[in-house]
């Protein structure tokens, strides 16, 4: 098998990435912040892609892409203010922020950088046709023997934590009945 | 130059980290405000999918759970959003202060 993940493809795509991660913080409009995020949900779909998680990059496509940032997208289009785009766009506190993200940036670099041998350079060759098959067992198997882990409890509970987010996000946004 | 190492990935990922970070902390407008947490979700992501790489399918399982999460906390936060704008005309995270007195 051809590797997909060639050096070209990775700097493209991170390179969208970042870029359109820094456009998604600086837009004035917020709609070209939803769609700038849509190009870095697809380019970030696309390094899952060459890390061999074909499931994890269909999730994202689906669910964020498709998903999460028309919700955003209907919000806007919902309660798009023209005052807001012409008013002050930063916080009072924009320096101190910034300040303590560079901060924290350094650190995780500093870390990268110290910490460098402790990356292994070989890899464990997921099989990538049965990767899918793998994870929907890993998830759904119940039996209490099974040779793999199961994540069959956790999975119950995210269920019921999006029937706890629908009901609340319904209750947030209805009109008030007095 | 052969393979993509693993740091490479975290490298990537922290720079969406940091950039998500800076919009959650520097931005006015609510709504920019919750695509920043996206951003960091999908920084947290892509680490968890790059170790998956070393360390078997748990972090692609994660992740799975991590992008439900964030499909509940954008639906939670944008119904807020529209409750908010409902009682005060304005999208200004500075202007959120209801449960203050």
């Amino acid at each position: 098998m051809t590797p997909v993940a060639t050096t070209f493809f990775f700097y493209f795509l991170s390179a969208i990435a970042v870029v359109s991660a820094l456009l998604v913080i600086t837009r004035r409009n917020p709609i070209h912040s939803a769609l700038a995020l849509i190009f870095t949900l697809l380019s970030v779909g696309g390094l899952y892609l060459m890390l061999y998680a074909p499931f994890v990059f269909g999730v994202q496509i689906i669910l964020y892409a498709g998903g999460i940032v028309v919700l955003f997208l209907f919000v806007i289009m919902l309660i798009n203010l023209e005052v807001v785009q012409k008013e002050e766009q930063l916080n009072r506190m924009w320096v101190p922020g910034v300040a303590a993200a560079a901060g924290l940036f350094g650190l995780l670099i500093f870390v990268f950088v110290r910490g460098r041998a402790v990356f292994p350079q070989t890899f464990q060759k997921l099989p990538e046709e049965s990767n899918t098959q793998q994870i929907g067992e890993w998830l759904y198997s119940f039996a209490p023997n099974t040779p793999h882990p199961t994540y069959i409890l956790p999975f119950e509970i995210a269920s019921l934590l999006l029937l706890v987010a629908i009901v609340g996000a319904v209750v947030m946004a209805k009109k008030r009945i007095s | 130059m052969g393979e993509i190492s693993t740091l490479h990935y975290l490298v990537v990922a922290a720079c969406l980290f940091i950039i998500g970070t800076v919009g959650v902390l520097t931005r006015r407008n609510v709504i920019i405000v919750l695509m920043s947490i996206e951003l960091i979700l999908n920084a947290v992501n892509l680490n968890l999918v790059a170790f998956s790489r070393l360390h078997g399918l748990h972090g692609q399982v994660f992740s799975i759970f991590i992008v439900a999460d964030a499909a509940a906390e954008a639906a939670v936060g944008l119904g807020i959003i529209i409750a908010f704008f409902r009682n005060r005309e304005t999208m200004n995270v500075d202007e959120v202060d209801l449960l203050k007195w």
